[in-house]
């Protein structure tokens, strides 16, 4: 694997995660549990496809191929989708949507945090504006996260089961391959060990004031890495992608 | 106390919250303002309907921005409601239960990606000449809530067409699509104004208060002469035979739309009412907990902090 084509990949999986959790987040829309919630979470989906959106176009470029960000968003299948397993997980309830939200939040605050300092000076910068985004989305979600889990009876067993239920997807965004590697001896790419335990005692310290606790012995699905999902991804992307797929000569 | 309301109005000054009022002014206002604040948050639904299938990453970024925008207009017309001495709680019971209207055009399904262009260009623009009005409304927190939100309505009705013109010069499949969404809007769009003049049941008193400056009919002439050349220009055509200039009086003749129609959908029986209405009901339900959460939540804190003083 070259260097452009490690970069090419590792541009992939940013932008996937954001754009598939953004498209989650909004399916919310219009039905948050209250409008102010509502808002809050619609927004939090604006800024992710912001995201994605500066990282497709870089991507685009360092690919070369003629391909623009639509492209890349709209044209490819399943099996080339790169996004982490947590983002394409359906909503569930309000519990496990916030749950999901605040893993992935606490990964980007600690994930950009370092790729600030990327050699790369486009990941660089887009890691720059999108930390003050993330640092408003995790003091959001985190606080839904304590207030759910440490309300009432219902809403602290919804969280509970919550977090069961997704606790498995959450080893895999740590996951490291030779495109890791081939970055990390650039100086472009963040070493993900070194991230791994902030952001456990960050979900910890969270998790515990919420009241709920981490599953024990909880095995790790994996797979995104090689571009295998779970089912859901493929229902995600045949919405997302119908109207270009079906008139892949018109312009938007 | 009646007389210096009436002074007020007759100098066009603002009534403002403190103010005395009539309490049939007062009705008048929180049946008008709640009504608008909930055609504003069950407008997020068939917008919202294509958000995960927007067809372009910008297109998408613009569709939830809009659809924010709304959101946020809803916001800050309850605000003006409660300003009237009604609660939150109990305009969205009012909503519920089918007590309080919210505008009939939502009730109309989104079925192609160009229908979202449709609702800006159409359905925003026809919005926008009440609110323009409004902006000039007797009852203060409405007038101000109207600034804010016709600056951005404006911006929506432009980006609305801007999609639509997109179709209008693209494949033959997406003007056909334009083509039919503006077939499908156009009437229902018309009906935005409200019944005409001679039949309109609250509209009297609404002038009279100066809440309504313009008439039904007037603002409904009006929209058909901004929006005839926007559509000619972009190469679509107004699904009606009679529309014809009228150099008499400087405007477009045009045929009445069907109110046999718009009674239907008004009484319940639009093809979306019970979708919409529904899918209301069931996010304040599904919400519950979660409101209830955050209470609970509040209260333990509260008992926490008093426990240490």
């Amino acid at each position: 694997m070259t260097k452009q084509e490690a970069l090419f990949n590792y541009c992939l999986r940013l932008a996937d995660t954001s754009l598939i959790l953004a498209q989650r987040n909004a399916e919310w829309c219009g039905h948050g549990p209250f409008l102010e919630e509502d808002l809050a979470l619609t927004n939090l989906s604006l800024d992710l496809i912001g995201q994605a959106n500066s990282i497709y176009q870089y991507a685009a470029q360092v690919e070369g191929k003629a391909r623009n960000e639509d492209d890349l968003a709209y044209h490819r299948s399943e099996r080339e989708f790169l996004n982490t397993l947590i983002a394409e997980q359906s909503n569930g309830d309000y519990a496990k949507t916030i749950l999901r939200q605040f893993f992935c939040d606490t990964f980007d605050f600690y994930f950009y945090a370092e790729l600030v300092k990327s050699k790369d000076e486009t990941l660089s910068a887009i890691a720059e504006k999108s930390i003050k985004e993330i640092t408003y989305h995790l003091r959001h979600t985190s606080s839904w996260v304590e207030r759910l889990g440490d309300g009432t009876e219902e809403s602290h067993t919804r969280m509970q089961d919550a977090l069961n239920e997704i606790w498995r997807f959450t080893g895999e965004m740590f996951e490291m391959n030779e495109v890791d590697t081939i970055l990390i001896k650039e100086g472009i790419a963040v070493d993900l060990n070194s991230i791994k335990s902030k952001w456990e005692s960050k979900s910890k310290e969270i998790l515990d004031r919420a009241t709920i606790k981490i599953p024990a012995n909880a095995f790790m699905q994996r797979g995104s890495r090689e571009a295998k999902h779970t089912e859901h991804l493929g229902f995600i992307l045949a919405e997302m992608q119908s109207l270009p797929r079906a008139l892949p000569d018109a312009k938007w | 106390m009646d007389a210096n309301f009436e002074a007020k109005l007759a100098r066009n000054e603002n009534i403002e919250p403190k103010d005395w009022m009539p309490d049939i002014y007062r009705k008048h206002l929180i049946r008008q303002v709640s009504q608008h604040a909930h055609s504003e948050i069950i407008g997020m639904l068939p917008e919202g309907n294509w958000i995960t299938r927007a067809p372009s990453l910008r297109a998408k970024m613009v569709l939830i921005a809009k659809v924010q925008d709304e959101g946020g207009h809803g916001l800050y017309l309850y605000t003006a409601a409660e300003s009237l001495n009604i609660s939150r709680e109990e305009l969205l019971e009012q909503l519920h239960t089918g007590k309080a209207k919210y505008s009939s055009i939502f009730n109309y399904p989104t079925l192609t990606w160009a229908d979202i262009g449709a609702i800006g260009w159409l359905v925003d623009g026809a919005a926008i000449m009440n609110q323009v009005m409004l902006q000039r409304t007797s009852y203060g927190p409405y007038a101000r809530a109207m600034v804010r939100i016709c600056k951005e309505e404006s911006f929506h009705q432009r980006q609305g067409y801007e999609i639509t013109c997109k179709l209008a010069a693209g494949t033959k499949e997406q003007k056909e699509m334009a083509q039919d969404a503006l077939n499908r809007f156009w009437w229902p769009t018309l009906m935005m104004f409200g019944p005409p003049d001679a039949a309109s049941s609250n509209s009297e008193n609404a002038i009279k208060w100066k809440i309504k400056r313009e008439s039904n009919d007037q603002l409904r002439q009006r929209f058909v002469n901004q929006t005839v050349p926007q559509a000619e220009l972009i190469g679509l055509t107004i699904p009606d035979k009679n529309l014809e200039w009228n150099e008499a009086k400087k405007g477009y003749d045009f045929s009445d739309p069907d109110w046999k129609e718009f009674n239907n959908v008004i009484h319940g029986n639009g093809p979306c009412n019970r979708e919409r209405l529904g899918a209301r009901v069931k996010a304040h339900e599904n919400g519950r907990w979660v409101r209830e959460a955050a209470i609970a939540y509040a209260e333990k804190r509260k008992q926490k902090a008093a426990a240490y003083q």
